[in-house]
């Protein structure tokens, strides 16, 4: 990153988010969010409400925080010992620091898909099978092979492999690998997806098909997906949040971010001045 | 001049041939302008003569040393008069130590047949000359290299590079004494075990059910044969290493997982320290614990429960084989845990799962290799250890399947062999070469399978 | 997703199923964590149990019991008129006047089987030591000296472990009668056992110490420090930094793969018939320990230099190359110095464990019974763990605490190199 062309006389006022950050019937609501790592903070009270059923993309500078930003919302965060969350984050009215709040039935509820593909090394099918059977939501074999064929063909995975869900999964090509993960997240019907720049490691046809999924799964789930790729932030998603140095510069709907930003850093970001 | 002496000696010539070497190469440098028109600098020069004093010196020194008290020997049994020269081997290392000891001055002359005295002043002079000999020859090479390399400084000549291909050559043989040393290994008990075999049969050691090595001292005592099936030692060497693992793999898995998944850093600081001193421990400390505390409370406890118990127990020994091989386990499955791409426990986390589902049906899984290539080498490992079953496990070569029982394993019986007086030559002493190689080559095995196992685990996750 | 329109429906039966599933999966959870507690447990419950079973048989060993006599140093007693005479000493009777001094406190014992008995309160070898008082100083015999002797075995275990189930009392009722008044009267008394740590091994626990086995060890690693540190690192440095991408690498690597899993008894049967049979050097020495222990330690000390070598940041590599270093300048003056803690430390650990091995010692005849104290690289030795070894294995009962005594020397020195090892890695990361 060079931040060296940044307009360093422009400030950033802590707290003070451009755009319209706030909805009226919020997924998440999340208000003065800190993160610290240790004693340095990585994220600068951040204030922002997700919508249900709306894709938000994250975008900004590496190290701006917006991936941890996103693994506050599910807790991924939890296993990093020296990470310290401060602020209100709520999932539909509940807190999801709660202390007495149970861990695993958050990440049932709210999905992950990571930066690099990561099947399990099993097969394609325990894959998809994985979240169904250690949460118990099958019966039957008939039922665990009908959700496994349903995330599959969610993912546009199932035309592909149908013929050979026993083969291992390290053996598919990256794209696929990916898209098997999204089907493994999408196999416990989570209530809302996380993707850390899922496309990062994809060649621009897996991104594509990607990209295309997302438009699909849009229509069921709440997606939050950060990435490093403005393009792919205007093409997927319905608003556009900018983070910068851990603070939330700007947040709005995703065709004004690009064509009118409101903040002096935001268009220097999209613009390509630095990144 | 005696090895110890000399090689100071060498040392010292080295650190002259240095030094005016040195000096000579500042002084050719000078009318040319200083020493950056040489083409190496004065050191290398010094240092090349260095080498050139003491390497060929050093291995005439290392040659001599090693060969010398074997070629004396030699000689002076070959002069010892036809009604003097022994016939057996047994006689001859008798034989041998008299007349040392006779030069030596510890034996009164007076005692022994006038040949002896005759080789052992024959011995005595021989050690001189060759003393003699050697002491000349080294320092006379020594000084030749010196003087060449000496002679050899000249500004045309770049002595950066001979040094340095010199030094490379040198890094180059001592990576290759590795290889010298299994050669070593093999050449020791190759040839033992071929004679061995010629004296019994490879059918009656592999398969034979009784062992009982003792060969009586005349011909005509009973079981004067000796008995060499190694059955009895196979099995009980198994028994013990069954225990051991027993033991050892829950306890060292199951710690391993819990300090890499749950453990705070401040408990893995104090714990895993704690278990390397664990690894640290003498193996006699454990031989030491197994047979005298251990062994007598398993003994004392089976007799409460009204079972017999010999005070040597297959049970004692491998217990505290277990404890001693926990580490050992645990310290591999952490790395081989750990080798485990972080993304994948991300992934099953992310999905809901618990710590322990995602140990038990991801982590796991994925490192199952691994930790069975580290099992492997913790086999091995407890195959080939020698001392708490030589202070635990007993002599008695009994053929059960009961660890309350008193087993013997191949290593205590290679000690046994070895230990105290030995005939050389006798099948007794040759058995426990046998003995050796089998569990070289059973050791071997288990190790280049592990490490097989593990190599192609690290590659699947780089 | 069978049927669209019940998404929330469906939903919210799932959340409940996975919340009916939550109280089995933590109860598994919890055992699952049970377990490896459980497995720690038990071994640091091994440890401790190890360590105190050590040091509660071990501790009475650095403490001597002694009997401290007024000897009338009487000629006639003795058959000795003359103590500068070698062949009057030779002959002379150096037991009757330490039994004519015990007599002195229980004048009733006058029985040939008493003053046998009285005999057996001192040490055996007490006559010896009025012999050597009486050689060193001639002009003794006559006077009456207070001289300090070892108490018997039987008495000291019956001094220090009456009572003990672990030791059976060998001595007679009326020995122990007879100890237990002279303690009283504080003739026989105990004491910091300095013969421990100024002696050889010997026949009698009360005049066994451990100073030959330290010796020898000190030569054994001494040779074995000289010969494997330089070779490993050589190695290392040929393996990591010149070595080609050959078989014959290969095969290098293989080998040191595979010497750092053999067991090491083996390795003694290579010094027995290489050393011993092939060249023809003598056994029990520790120059052929040594060498044995540098062959078994090289491998352990190659695979840590090589380590250090590659902890070195490539940056370091470059910067010297980028200004005309040649191979072996990069080498010898930046890789080596930065990378040397690192072999230390490793050559330390290896060097530990050499101290604390046994087996392949025993083959090369380093288990003989020597009283002498080692002088030279050549001269019979034998080292601290066989020591240990010996003494765990022998009848009577004093050695046990021997035994355990030395282990804790050892086990002095073991924690000591590996704490030398710990604080040389610290601060080694400390410095990138």
């Amino acid at each position: 990153m060079s931040i060296s062309m940044s307009p360093a006389e422009t400030t950033i006022e802590e707290g003070k988010t451009v755009g319209i950050p706030f909805s009226d019937d919020p997924k998440f609501h999340l208000r003065n969010v800190e993160v610290f790592y240790g004693e340095s903070p990585a994220i600068k009270n951040i204030s922002l409400d997700i919508a249900r059923n709306e894709v938000i993309a994250f975008i900004g500078p590496s190290g701006c925080g917006k991936s941890t930003f996103l693994r506050c919302l599910n807790r991924m965060n939890d296993s990093i010992e020296s990470c310290q969350i401060k602020g209100s984050l709520l999932l539909d009215g509940q807190d999801i620091y709660d202390p007495k709040r149970d861990v695993v039935e958050l990440r049932a509820r709210v999905g992950m898909v990571f930066q690099k593909p990561n099947p399990f090394p099993k097969s394609i099918y325990d894959n998809v099978a994985y979240g169904p059977r250690i949460h118990g939501l099958a019966n039957r074999k008939s039922d665990l092979d009908d959700v496994v064929e349903n995330s599959l063909r969610k993912a546009g995975l199932w035309n592909e492999v149908k013929d050979r869900l026993d083969a291992m999964a390290t053996g598919m090509s990256g794209g696929q690998q990916q898209r098997l993960c999204i089907a493994r997240a999408i196999a416990v019907s989570p209530e809302v997806v996380l993707m850390d720049e899922p496309c990062s490691a994809l060649d621009p046809i897996a991104t594509a098909r990607i990209e295309e999924l997302i438009a699909e799964l849009s229509e069921s789930y709440t997606i939050v997906i950060v990435t490093h790729s403005m393009q792919q932030a205007a093409r997927v998603s319905n608003r556009t949040a900018y983070f910068h140095l851990g603070h939330l510069v700007e947040v709005n709907d995703t065709s004004k971010v690009f064509t009118m930003p409101e903040h002096e850093l935001t268009e220097s970001y999209i613009t390509g001045r630095f990144g | 001049m005696q090895t110890a002496d000399l090689l100071p000696l060498v040392l010292v010539l080295a650190a002259v041939a240095y030094g005016s070497a040195y000096m000579r190469s500042r002084a050719v440098a000078a009318p040319l302008g200083g020493i950056r028109n040489l083409k190496a600098l004065p050191a290398y020069y010094a240092a090349r003569a260095a080498l050139w004093c003491a390497i060929p010196a050093l291995i005439i020194l290392g040659a001599w040393a090693a060969f010398e008290g074997k070629v004396i020997q030699n000689i002076v049994m070959a002069s010892l008069p036809a009604e003097l020269t022994p016939q057996s081997a047994g006689h001859a290392s008798l034989t041998l130590s008299q007349i040392s000891n006779l030069a030596a001055g510890k034996l009164n002359p007076a005692m022994v047949p006038d040949g002896i005295s005759s080789a052992a002043v024959l011995l005595q002079e021989l050690r001189e000359q060759s003393s003699r000999f050697k002491s000349l020859l080294v320092v006379l090479i020594a000084v030749l290299g010196g003087t060449f390399a000496w002679t050899r400084v000249a500004p045309t000549i770049n002595a950066r590079k001979s040094v340095e291909r010199t030094l490379q050559r040198l890094f180059f043989v001592c990576a290759a004494v590795a290889i010298l040393t299994t050669i070593g290994i093999v050449f020791s008990v190759i040839f033992e075990t071929v004679r061995f075999f010629g004296k019994v049969p490879m059918s009656e050691f592999l398969f034979g059910t009784n062992w009982s090595p003792q060969t009586a001292l005349r011909a005509d005592q009973v079981g004067s044969e000796g008995a060499f099936g190694v059955i009895p030692l196979f099995t009980g060497t198994l028994m013990i290493s069954a225990i051991a693992m027993l033991i050892a793999v829950p306890v060292g898995l199951l710690s391993a997982v819990y300090l890499s998944e749950y453990a705070s850093p401040r408990m893995r600081s104090v714990v895993k320290p704690l278990l390397e001193m664990l690894a640290g421990v003498p193996t006699v400390v454990y031989g030491f614990f197994a047979a005298l505390t251990v062994a007598p409370f398993i003994r004392d406890l089976a007799l409460m429960l009204g079972l017999e118990a010999s005070s040597q127990s297959a049970l004692a020994a491998g217990l505290v084989m277990g404890i001693m091989i926990i580490p050992f386990v645990s310290s591999l499955s952490d790395d081989v845990i750990n080798a485990v791409p972080r993304s994948l426990r991300d992934g099953s986390l992310a999905l809901g799962a618990t710590q322990s589902e995602t140990m038990k049906n991801v982590i796991f899984p994925a490192a199952l290799p691994g930790i069975m290539g580290g099992i492997l080498l913790a086999a091995s490992r407890a195959i080939g250890e020698t001392m708490i079953v030589v202070m635990a496990a007993g002599l008695a070569a009994n053929l059960t399947a009961n660890p309350l029982d008193s087993v013997t394993t191949v290593t205590v019986q290679i000690v046994t062999l070895l230990t105290g007086d030995q005939e050389f030559d006798s099948a007794k002493t040759l058995a426990a070469f046998a003995l050796g190689m089998m569990l070289f080559i059973v050791t071997l095995l288990l190790n280049v399978i592990a490490l097989k196992v593990v190599r192609k685990y690290r590659e699947q996750y780089d | 997703m069978t049927k669209p329109g019940s998404h929330a429906e469906r939903e919210g039966s799932q959340a409940e199923l996975i919340r009916r599933s939550l109280k089995r999966r933590y109860r598994k959870e919890r055992r699952f964590r049970l377990y490896g507690i459980t497995a720690i447990s038990i071994a640091l419950f091994s440890l401790v149990i190890l360590f105190t079973d050590i040091i509660s048989k071990g501790y009475t060993g650095f403490i001597k019991t002694t009997v401290t006599l007024e000897v009338n140093l009487d000629g006639e007693l003795m058959y000795l008129n003359d103590a500068a005479d070698p062949e009057q000493i030779a002959m002379a009777d150096f037991q009757a006047p330490i039994i004519k001094a015990m007599q002195e406190y229980f004048p009733e014992a006058t029985s040939r089987a008493d003053m046998r008995e009285l005999s057996r309160m001192t040490g055996s070898y007490a006559s010896n030591q009025v012999r050597d008082l009486l050689k060193e100083n001639p002009d003794w015999l006559g006077t009456t000296r207070t001289i300090e002797f070892p108490a018997h075995d039987t008495v000291s275990v019956y001094v220090k472990h009456a009572g003990d189930a672990g030791y059976s009392i060998r001595l007679s009722e009326q020995q122990q009668r007879w100890t237990d008044e002279l303690l009283r009267k504080g003739v026989i008394d105990t004491g910091f056992n300095d013969v421990f740590f100024t002696n050889g091994d010997s026949r009698e626990p009360s005049n066994a110490g451990i100073l030959g086995a330290l010796i020898g060890s000190l030569l054994t690693m001494g040779i074995t420090l000289v010969i494997a540190f330089p070779v490993g690192v050589a190695a290392a440095i040929y393996l990591e930094e010149f070595a080609p991408s050959n078989r014959l690498t290969d095969f290098i690597e293989v080998n040191i793969n595979n010497l750092a899993a053999v067991p090491s008894i083996i390795f003694g049967l290579l010094g027995l018939a290489v050393f011993i049979g092939l060249f023809g050097m003598p056994r029990s020495v520790p120059v052929v320990g040594g060498l044995v222990l540098a062959l078994m330690t090289l491998p352990t000390i190659i695979i840590s230099s090589r380590a250090a070598i590659k902890s070195v940041p490539p940056s370091i590599r470059e910067a010297a190359e980028g200004i005309g270093a040649s191979k072996m300048q990069v080498v010898l003056h930046h890789v080596l110095p930065l990378a040397m803690p690192g072999m230390l430390t490793g050559s330390i650990i290896g060097m530990a464990q050499a101290l604390g091995e046994t087996a392949p010692l025993l083959l090369i005849g380093m288990v003989a019974f020597i009283v002498e104290i080692p002088d030279g690289f050549f001269s019979s030795a034998t080292v601290l763990p066989v020591q240990i070894f010996i003494w765990a294995g022998s009848a009577e009962q004093g050695f046990v605490e021997l035994a355990s005594a030395g282990i804790m020397v050892l086990l002095a020195f073991l924690i000591t190199m590996n704490a030398f090892a710990i604080w040389l890695r610290k601060r080694l990361e400390r410095r990138w």
